[in-house]
């Protein structure tokens, strides 16, 4: 469902992604992970069509972005770290408009958007203007909004920062079901508990390139790391640098 | 590989104790606090010298030119009083004083407007309120902060005024010292009372209301002194043959117009240092009630900020209740697509439930009326002359009434890329046509401006009785003119786009507003340039039959050839005025990236 070949951003003489080749068939949810700076965001924001490749090439459900934007970008849902939404638009405007954007409008939408809203606890907020919505539940609309005109595709970065538990919870249920129906996620997150317990396979990411991507078994055989978890692997790929730089910081 | 216990180690063992807090000076307290803003504005400056030296460049030659041409003004009025015998002093200090009456209100306007950001709502308040900071040192911060924020552009104006008086009167080269003396205090009284009124708002409603209540106030005083000024018809004071003697004139040149306001203690100081005897009293009150003012203000944050702040913190619920007009909308909409209409209603939910754009019509309804009073008593009669006159007028407002909509067109069009800002992930995570958005945020804002310039063109040429001909010319100009006008306000809004800006209402003084607002003036001045020879053979031939006389000289053989010639290009100008920059604008959207 999601091909990348070659994907690569530059800006000026730093390069953002290097190289990136990938694919993640239908059905799978699959984890994105890599410290601060690692190219992950900017990996999304491509699939997701918001930034242009440098080179390379992204096809979602077999479509080139690049040279059928509208066709790729109507089969994805899109939901970014940080939850910037129209201030002004009521949460159930907010879907009407989303589900608007897709070409999708009547009682479908509608009976969408209450459900959603309902999932995600924010029934009793659908004619409240955005602004008084605090982080979380921003987070939450932008979310339901990835939902509402059911894609094919769901990327998805850093899903659980600012939820509470309960919603965390939600989102994570969501997901495997929507997986199992046959659907697509691509998710981000630093969460590495998250990414052990839900992800079909795993991609760790630094440096803008690729440097392991498996099941976590597959991982664990690369990495020569035993019976050892994904926090041991990840630092492991990553580098325990940032570790000893902060006892040097304590020390000094 | 370290471990938490390691670190926890470090923490409680090795590392030495952080050292006693020592109290630090005021002074240094408050330096620290302003020194992001400061250390951002040279970040800023640095940045813009090295990737946009020609702007940098363009602006300040800009700045030069407005100075050079308030100074030149300034000083031929001046010079002009001087020698005027009795009279031009005081008519010289009278026009100080309604200058600075007029920077007064406005100062204080924008003081209420700025302590509401910065002392509320601003980004870095966090921090100061959880760092332990002295209170004196956070509200001397924040009242600097808001006095610089309110008031350089007015302390810009006032540069080139007071150096005219100061060259036209001799005021020496103590004068900048003087005039620096009689300007501080006048610039610190409304930073201080806005700053205070906003505390005793803030206490009242929530931060968030309170600024929406300020802009609704703000717009509403600046429509009301616009109105009251014309209304009293200014133009009269002017002619000294009105008043029943000089006498009485010159009684009323003397007397101190608000003998309680700031503006005119400062101006009382400058106009006696410039006209002697030097008079020492309003300095003295001005830098008295200044200091008073800085301690009483600083009595009342004590008491009323830590309130106030955590109040500022509270988000109301809003319940946004559109359902009615929800309704009329897609029933007007529903020939459109859906993703055309949605943007469409987003476009209109969101202009008209922000207080800070929709208020600003108030402003342009304001102007609408001073723009027809005008026409109303303009002395016209019924001579050949005076009808020629009364279709002349209508072409050369023209001129003025598109200069009136690419003003609109900069505070509505403009913004209109910029404001998706933090939301363009959105519409580019969409597959939503860049065209649909142009289309959608063309017309929201076109539509309105149209119906504003058809009407103030009817309007107005109803009232001066201008024949079809004129009517048909002006009516249609002002159509294509005000079509490429927004144009060209979008073109340049997605050019240079200012996504990162926190108020709105300054995207349109940007560098790109600037440039769009220039193009206007050269795409205005060029329709009216090749209309005005087709026009000037039309009235004339219309003022010798109304006279019943024959033209000195022969009706030039020409005069079809001209209309089609100078209508043709007219409207070629602007049809290319509204084509090049819709596409100009469509290519640069599609580019448009966001990290």
């Amino acid at each position: 469902m999601i091909e990348l070949i070659g994907l690569t951003k530059r800006y000026g003489s730093f390069t953002a992604v290097n190289g990136v080749d990938l694919t993640v068939p239908r059905g799978e949810l699959f984890g994105f992970l890599g410290p601060n700076g690692a190219g992950k965001t900017t990996t999304m924001r491509m699939i997701a069509g918001i930034l242009r490749p440098t080179a390379g090439t992204v096809r979602i459900a077999g479509i080139d972005l690049a040279t059928d934007p509208v066709g790729a970008k109507s089969v994805l849902g899109f939901i970014p770290d940080r939850p910037f939404i129209y201030e002004k638009l009521t949460g159930a405007e907010f879907l009407r408009f989303v589900a608007g954007l897709f070409g999708q409008d009547g009682p479908s939408v509608e009976r969408r958007s209450r459900e959603l809203l309902a999932v995600f606890d924010l029934e009793d907020w659908r004619d409240e203007l955005v602004e008084s919505y605090s982080h979380g539940m921003r987070q939450k609309l932008i979310i339901a909004s990835a939902f509402v005109h059911r894609p094919d595709v769901i990327v998805v970065d850093e899903p659980m920062v600012g939820l509470d538990p309960r919603a965390a919870r939600t989102l994570k249920d969501l997901f495997r079901e929507y997986t199992h129906r046959g659907h697509t996620i691509m998710m981000s997150t630093h969460t590495l508990e998250v990414a052990e317990t839900m992800c079909d396979r795993i991609a760790i990411m630094h440096g803008g390139r690729i440097r392991a991507c498996g099941t976590m078994d597959e991982l664990r055989a690369d990495a020569v790391a035993g019976a050892e978890g994904l926090e041991t692997i990840f630092l492991r790929l990553t580098g325990d640098r940032a570790v000893r730089e902060l006892l040097g910081v304590l020390d000094a | 590989m370290s471990t938490s216990g390691e670190v926890l180690d470090a923490l409680d063992g090795s590392a030495p104790a952080s050292p006693p807090r020592v109290a630090t000076p005021l002074f240094a307290q408050v330096r620290l606090l302003l020194s992001p803003k400061w250390l951002t504005f040279r970040a800023r400056v640095r940045r813009g010298e090295r990737g946009h030296r020609a702007r940098s460049v363009a602006l300040l030659l800009l700045g030069a030119a407005f100075w050079a041409g308030i100074f030149v003004l300034i000083d031929k009025l001046l010079a002009y009083f001087k020698g005027v015998p009795e009279i031009g002093p005081l008519l010289a200090g009278k026009v100080l004083g309604t200058l600075l009456v007029g920077f007064f209100s406005i100062l204080m306007l924008s003081n209420v407007v700025s302590a509401l950001s910065s002392f509320f709502l601003a980004r870095d308040l966090d921090l100061a309120a959880a760092a332990p900071a002295d209170w004196l040192a956070v509200y001397t911060a924040k009242l600097v902060e808001t006095a610089i924020a309110s008031s350089w552009m007015v302390g810009l104006m006032a540069v080139p005024i007071l150096a005219a008086y100061g060259v036209v009167f001799g005021g020496g080269p103590l004068f900048p010292l003087i005039a620096l003396a009689a300007i501080i205090p006048y610039f610190i009284l409304p930073a201080v009372l806005g700053s205070a009124l906003t505390l005793l708002l803030v206490n009242v409603f929530p931060a968030r209301r309170t600024r929406d209540i300020l802009s609704v106030i703000a717009i509403f005083a600046a429509a009301g002194v616009v109105l009251m000024i014309r209304l009293m018809r200014p133009e009269r004071l002017a002619r000294p043959e009105g008043f029943r003697s000089l006498v009485e004139f010159v009684a009323v040149l003397k007397a101190p117009a608000s003998p309680w306001l700031p503006s005119e203690w400062s101006q009382h100081a400058i106009m006696s240092w410039l006209q002697g005897p030097v008079d020492p009293l309003p300095f003295y009150l001005l830098w008295s009630t200044a200091a008073a003012a800085v301690a009483l203000g600083a009595a009342l944050h004590y008491r009323l900020y830590p309130l106030g702040f955590s109040k500022a913190q509270e988000s109301s619920r809003t319940i946004a209740s559109a359902g009615g007009l929800s309704a009329i909308a897609r029933a007007v909409l529903g020939r459109l697509s859906v993703r055309r209409r949605e943007l469409v209603l987003k476009e209109l939910r969101v202009f008209f439930r922000d207080t800070t754009q929709w208020s600003q019509l108030i402003l342009l309804a304001v102007l609408l009326v001073v723009y027809v009073f005008n026409i109303k008593f303009l002395p016209i009669t019924d001579t050949s002359v005076g009808v020629l006159l009364r279709n002349l007028i209508p072409f050369v407002n023209l001129l003025v009434a598109g200069f009136v909509l690419a003003s609109i067109a900069a505070r509505f069009i403009f913004p209109g890329v910029s404001l998706e800002g933090r939301t363009f992930w959105l519409l580019r995570a969409s597959p939503l046509d860049v065209g649909d958005l142009l289309w959608a945020k063309y017309w929201v804002g076109t539509l309105p401006l149209l119906v504003l310039a058809l009407l103030i063109v009817s309007v107005t040429d109803a009232l001066l009785h201008v024949d079809a001909f004129i009517l048909g010319v002006s009516v249609t100009t002002i159509l294509l003119m005000t079509l490429a006008l927004a144009a060209m306000a979008l073109c340049f809004g997605t050019i240079f786009p200012q996504f990162e800006t926190e108020n709105a209402a300054q995207i349109p003084t940007s560098f790109g507003g600037l440039v769009f607002m220039m193009s206007a003036v050269v795409v205005i001045g060029a329709v009216v340039f090749f209309e005005a020879r087709p026009v000037y053979n039309y009235l004339s031939a219309r003022m010798y039959a109304l006279a019943g006389t024959a033209p000195q000289r022969p009706r030039p053989s020409g005069s079809v050839a001209d209309m089609v010639i100078g209508f043709g290009l007219a409207g070629t100008v602007c049809v290319a005025a509204t084509v090049i920059p819709l596409k100009l604008a469509f290519r640069r959207l599609a580019l448009i990236e966001r990290a």
